[in-house]
This record gives structure tokens, C-alpha cells and sequence, in this order.
């Protein structure tokens, strides 16, 4: 992909940290040892998108560069690099599909078919209404509960194709939604029930999995 | 199977509370600075000792890994940094480490740390673990109002500090002096070895960098002595280890168990079995994606360690089961993990970089069968000439899955290729 398709066209004037942000940045500089600032640079181009409607401005970056001593290229570099960094603006729920091979084998194309009926978008468009931003990303490292669709920064797993229709409802009624399984698992144990454990499970802790809901907003 | 006595992550699930308290009661934290008080060199043997190996993929010997770290500090500090950018396809056991059980982590951390006489240690986590990462900078805060981290860390006499870094997605990352160069700052390209971590690593220092669940079972170990851990598993392969078993089967789970498990009783133990029964089976990927697939035959009887994985011609890799029944486009299945390493290629190395978009234009192809016989071998070919030809081992990644698929289901791809020409004639008599 060209790095001008990457990069936002229509770009703001200006960038500013805020205040709260600044301060942040003083605490993440710490970390790292005395004239190694430079590890900063992801933390701070992270900082600098949660403040930007989840995309990061090139005047962030040539404010970064200045902040942590580097040269601009530099920052642009790292930020192009990896991939969680939106150079251009996204929906203000920005859908990231795993559809890595066991997602894929748990039925990720049912949640992706799902989403296109829905939006009629691809991966790397946008809705029409604007809200939803699609990206088919790469194994999110939940694969015992596949399919894994994230949302802006939560996972929602175990979807199937309705299960997707239900979140993708919630979502655009505002709904508040309890993130992970949406089949109730509390973690990655079976789903009608841990093989282990049994002996030193906490008496308060919920009978294994709970009771399927029948839609998420249930 | 193994007793619940015997497992060391005892709410993996989540079921109790994640927090300190919880931690306490479940043994976490207690009396760490009595671990500290055998000394460096000793906690080094004791792990040594217990057999332990790297829990990240390679499996080697954790000790004998801490142990290259130099004896005495100079100028340049020692460092530990652990590596929690988990996102080989079918691993999903340290997100649950960091989730349900940081404090295991954290102490981990310091008995290691300890052990390599750094005062300092560096978690580096997937970007996409947000919400993870807040539940482990919660234990960071907890563990640091406790007294457990920082001067006189658990009362030990030892200064300890930890860190948090979230990276930003970029499984190459996981390659240890990927994930150095990305801790620095940079983009995450594997560096030339040598020099190793242990004498240059992180900005120049000392480090040693480690898998989540390596640094997690470390106390434990200590705690319950290395002869405890010795005598679980098998030979040269000891102890216990969480599995992921994701894909085709009733019930996907981590599950920690012993290491040395037959593959079908863990399946079927844990998993509920393959989805249609054991004979619906077509193959197992053993160790997340990068270990080459087994089909049903060798399935039957084969044990879950590094070594019997080795000897199939695969690995235990992360242990990332990855199971796949007899509805599987399995050509399809592996042309997905191609993609997936054409994605992740850092683009350093020409092998890497040209080869995986290749090897995946190539797969997409067999796919369609829409390729002559011989191709397969020009692709097994080209596989081997990737292979030891980078500098990291995602070459090798990009190429195994490709070279077990063509080594168990070459009549499935040759079947698609005579498929696909018989369409071709027809069609052309039209």
C-alpha cells in the first residue's frame, strides 16, 4: 500500500496535547531510562490518537518528534509501521475482523457476512452513515474463543452471524454492553463447563458457564 | 490427568478475584523474599534444575537462558523483558496469565529478575490487549502500594521495578530483538544475532527477554521445589503447560495440563472431542500456526511435548492446538496462515518479503487448482530457499505450514489441479 493512501488528505492545522495528556507524557517519558525517549514514541502516537477521534494527524507527529528528540521521518516511520495507528480518520466505531485461520474455522466469515449486509462496506471502508469503519486485521490472540470482532478497544467473542447483528444493534442504539463471550463465558474455559478446577473453584464463582443469552442486549 | 493439586494456574478462568487479595489467598506473594534469599546463582540452578523450558515456542532451557546473562554488573544495567506481544495464530494462554493471574507475572518478574541481577524489567503487550493491559497496570499499582515492587521490592533487599509497554500490532514483535528495537523506539526489525540479547540487548544492556508463562511458573517452581516440576511431564520435557484449543472441536479451552498429554486424550478430555467424533478428524496444527499440520494418522498416538512433536516432523510450539475436522478446506486453511505471514513480514529480508507474497499468490492459486502438478514442487522449492535464509524465524514460519501441507495432502491439491483442468476442457470444447 502507497503511503499517500495511508495518510489522511485533509489534515487539521494544528495539534495540541491536553493538558491532562501532558502530564501523561511527562509520567510514560519516566519509564525509560535518561536519554532514551525515544521508546516513548509508540506510547505517545497512542496518546495522541485516544485524543484525536482515533486518528493521528501529521502535526501530531511533527509535535512528537519535537517532544521525544527524534527526527519526523522517524516518528512517520514507527507510525506507518504498526499497524494499530490510523493515519486517516475512522468511524467512530472502528470494526476490527480477525479472520485468521481459527477464527476463519470457527465461522469468521458468517461475522464479516454479517457486517457487509448490514453496511454494505469492505475491509478499510467506511458506512455510509458514517459510524462504522470495517478492517479485516490479523489474529487478535483470542483464538479458543473464536470469531473475535474488536471494537475500538474491546473484543466481543463467540459470534456467530446473528450474535454480530445483535452487538452491531446495540452499537448503533448506544448501547452499553458487556464486552467479551457474548455466550457468557467468563474466560476460556468449555463453554458447558471446565474440565479442571473444580476442587479449588471459589464457592461465589459462577456454575461454569453461564446460561446462553439469546441476544446480547438481553 | 493432571490433579488440580498440581496446576499452577489455579484461576485461569477468572472465577476468583484477580486482585491481590485474591492473588494472596491462592499463594501468590508469599514469602517471596525467602526465594530471593537463596541467592542468584541459586534460583538460576533451581530452575535449571526443574527442567523448565521457554514457553513461548522454542523451548529452550529457561535457566540455562538466564544463565548466559553476565555474573557480575558493570556500567551497563541488566534487563528483563518479557514478551507478551502473543499473536501466533492458536496461542491465546497469556492474555489469560495477564487477565486472571498478573500477580503470577509480576512475582515471576522479580524472582527473574532477581535471579539475572537486573533491577528493572519491561513488559511488552500486544497493543491490542487494551483492556489486558489495564487489568496488568492495575497489578503493577497494586503490587507497588504493597511494597512488593520498588525499593526493598518484597521486603528482599532488592530494588525492582516494572514497566508496561504496549506495542501497536506487529507480530513480528514477538521475535525478541524485533520487540527490543520496537521497546526502543523503532520499527520492530529483527536484529543480526549475533551478538544475543544477553550480552547486547536492550539499549546495548544485558537482557534477557522471556514468554509470559516461563517468567509466571517461575515462583511456583521455586515454591514447590524443582523436583516437583521434574516429575510431572516426561523427560527433557517436564512440568506443566497450558494448552489453547481453538478450531473444530465441541468445546475450545485452555486447559493446563502435563506436559507429555496424548493429543487425543486432550482433546477429548478437555475439548469435548473433534466436532462429528475422532474419526471426523482430517488434521491438528500441534503449536500455533507457525508448526507444520499432522493429519489423522499421526494424531492417534502422539504426545504433546517438544520432543515427540519434533520427531512427528512438527513442534509444540505454543502448544496452540489448532484442530481442523473433515470440513475443512485444508488448502484454503493453510493459504490463510500464507496471507497472514505475507502481512506480518517486517520486509527486512528479500527471502521473507518477496517470498511469503509469493508463497501466498501461489497458495491462492492451488486453492483454485488453477496450477500444473509440477508447481507443487517449484512451491516446496521455493519454501526451502526461505527457510534458514533470514535473519528471524518468520521465514521459517512462512514456510513450514506450506511444506507439512504438501508432505501430508499433495493428492487433495493434485485432486484440484485435474478438477480444475477438466473444467478448462470442457469449457473449451464449448
Amino acid at each position: 500500500m502507497s503511503i499517500e493512501s495511508r495518510i489522511a488528505s485533509n489534515q487539521p492545522d494544528n495539534f495540541k496535547f491536553s493538558k491532562e495528556n501532558e502530564s501523561q507524557i511527562k509520567r510514560i517519558i519516566a519509564k525509560y531510562p535518561k536519554g532514551r525517549q525515544a521508546s516513548a514514541v509508540m506510547p505517545l502516537l497512542d496518546l495522541a490518537q485516544r485524543q484525536h477521534d482515533n486518528w493521528i494527524p501529521m502535526k501530531a507527529i511533527e509535535l512528537i518528534a519535537g517532544k521525544l528528540d527524534m527526527a519526523e521521518i522517524r516518528v512517520l516511520e514507527v507510525a506507518t509501521f504498526y499497524t494499530m495507528f490510523n493515519l486517516k480518520p475512522v468511524g467512530q466505531f472502528f470494526l476490527q475482523a480477525c479472520t485468521t485461520t481459527p477464527c476463519w474455522l470457527r465461522g469468521s466469515d458468517e461475522m464479516m457476512r454479517a457486517i457487509k449486509d448490514r453496511y454494505d462496506i469492505n475491509s478499510g471502508e467506511t458506512s455510509a452513515c458514517g459510524k462504522f469503519s470495517l478492517l479485516e486485521v490479523e489474529c487478535l490472540g483470542a483464538c479458543v474463543n473464536a470469531p473475535i470482532l474488536q471494537v475500538n478497544d474491546d473484543f466481543y467473542e463467540d459470534l456467530d452471524y446473528q450474535t454480530t447483528c445483535d452487538l452491531l444493534e446495540c452499537l448503533e442504539a448506544g448501547k452499553s454492553l458487556p464486552v467479551g463471550s457474548v455466550l457468557g463465558r467468563s474466560g476460556s474455559e468449555a463453554i458447558n463447563g471446565a474440565t479442571t478446577l473444580a476442587t479449588v473453584k471459589p464457592k461465589t464463582a459462577s456454575a461454569g458457564a453461564k446460561k446462553k443469552r439469546s441476544s446480547i442486549n438481553a | 490427568m493432571l490433579n488440580d493439586s498440581d496446576r499452577i494456574f489455579t484461576n485461569i478462568y477468572g472465577w476468583g478475584d484477580t486482585g491481590l487479595k485474591g492473588a494472596k489467598a491462592r499463594g501468590d506473594w508469599n514469602k517471596t523474599a525467602k526465594l530471593l534469599a537463596l541467592g542468584h546463582d541459586e534460583v538460576v540452578e533451581r530452575i535449571k534444575a526443574s527442567g523448565l523450558r521457554g514457553r513461548g515456542g522454542a523451548g529452550f532451557p529457561t535457566g540455562l537462558k538466564w544463565s548466559f546473562m553476565p555474573k557480575v554488573v558493570r556500567q551497563r544495567p541488566h534487563y528483563l523483558v518479557v514478551n507478551a506481544d502473543e499473536s501466533e495464530p492458536g496461542t491465546c494462554k497469556d492474555r489469560d496469565i495477564i487477565r486472571h493471574e498478573p500477580h503470577k507475572l509480576l512475582e515471576g518478574c522479580l524472582v527473574a529478575g532477581f535471579a539475572m541481577r537486573a533491577h528493572s524489567a519491561y513488559i511488552y503487550i500486544r497493543g491490542e490487549f487494551v483492556n489486558e493491559s489495564r487489568r496488568l497496570q492495575a497489578a503493577i499499582d497494586e503490587a507497588y502500594d504493597a511494597g512488593l515492587l520498588g525499593k526493598n521490592a518484597a521486603k528482599s533487599g532488592w530494588d525492582f521495578d516494572i514497566y508496561l509497554h504496549r506495542g501497536a500490532g506487529a507480530y513480528i514483535c514477538g521475535e525478541e530483538t524485533a520487540l527490543l528495537e520496537s521497546l526502543e523506539g523503532r520499527k520492530g526489525q529483527p536484529r543480526l544475532k549475533p551478538p544475543f540479547p544477553a550480552g547486547v540487548g536492550l539499549y546495548g544492556c544485558p537482557t534477557t527477554v522471556n514468554n509470559v508463562e516461563s517468567i509466571a511458573v517461575a515462583p511456583t517452581i521455586l515454591r514447590r521445589g524443582a523436583a516437583w516440576f521434574s516429575g510431572l511431564g516426561k523427560e527433557n520435557n517436564t512440568g506443566t503447560k497450558l494448552f489453547c484449543i481453538s478450531g473444530h472441536v465441541n468445546n475450545p479451552c485452555n486447559v493446563e495440563e502435563e506436559m507429555g498429554i496424548p493429543l487425543r486424550e486432550l482433546l477429548e478430555k478437555h475439548a469435548g472431542g473433534v466436532r462429528g467424533g475422532w474419526k471426523n478428524l482430517l488434521a491438528v496444527i500441534p503449536g500455533g500456526s507457525s508448526t507444520p499440520l499432522m493429519p489423522i494418522e499421526v494424531c492417534a498416538d502422539i504426545t504433546m511435548d517438544f520432543d515427540a512433536l519434533r520427531n512427528a516432523g512438527t513442534g509444540l510450539g505454543t502448544a496452540g492446538v489448532i484442530v481442523m475436522d473433515k470440513s475443512t478446506d485444508v488448502v484454503q486453511a493453510i493459504a490463510r496462515l500464507s496471507y497472514f505471514y505475507k502481512h506480518e513480514s517486517c520486509g527486512q529480508c528479500t527471502p521473507c518479503r518477496e517470498g511469503t507474497g509469493w508463497m501466498w499468490r501461489m497458495m491462492e492459486r492451488l486453492v483454485r487448482g488453477e496450477a500444473e502438478s509440477h508447481e507443487i514442487d517449484t512451491l516446496e522449492q521455493v519454501t526451502r530457499q526461505i527457510e534458514g535464509h533470514t535473519i528471524c524465524a518468520l521465514g521459517d514460519a512462512a514456510a513450514w505450514p506450506i511444506q507439512g501441507l504438501i508432505k501430508h495432502f499433495r493428492p487433495e491439491i493434485e485432486r484440484r489441479i485435474s478438477a480444475r483442468h477438466s473444467v478448462d476442457a470442457v469449457n473449451a470444447a464449448e
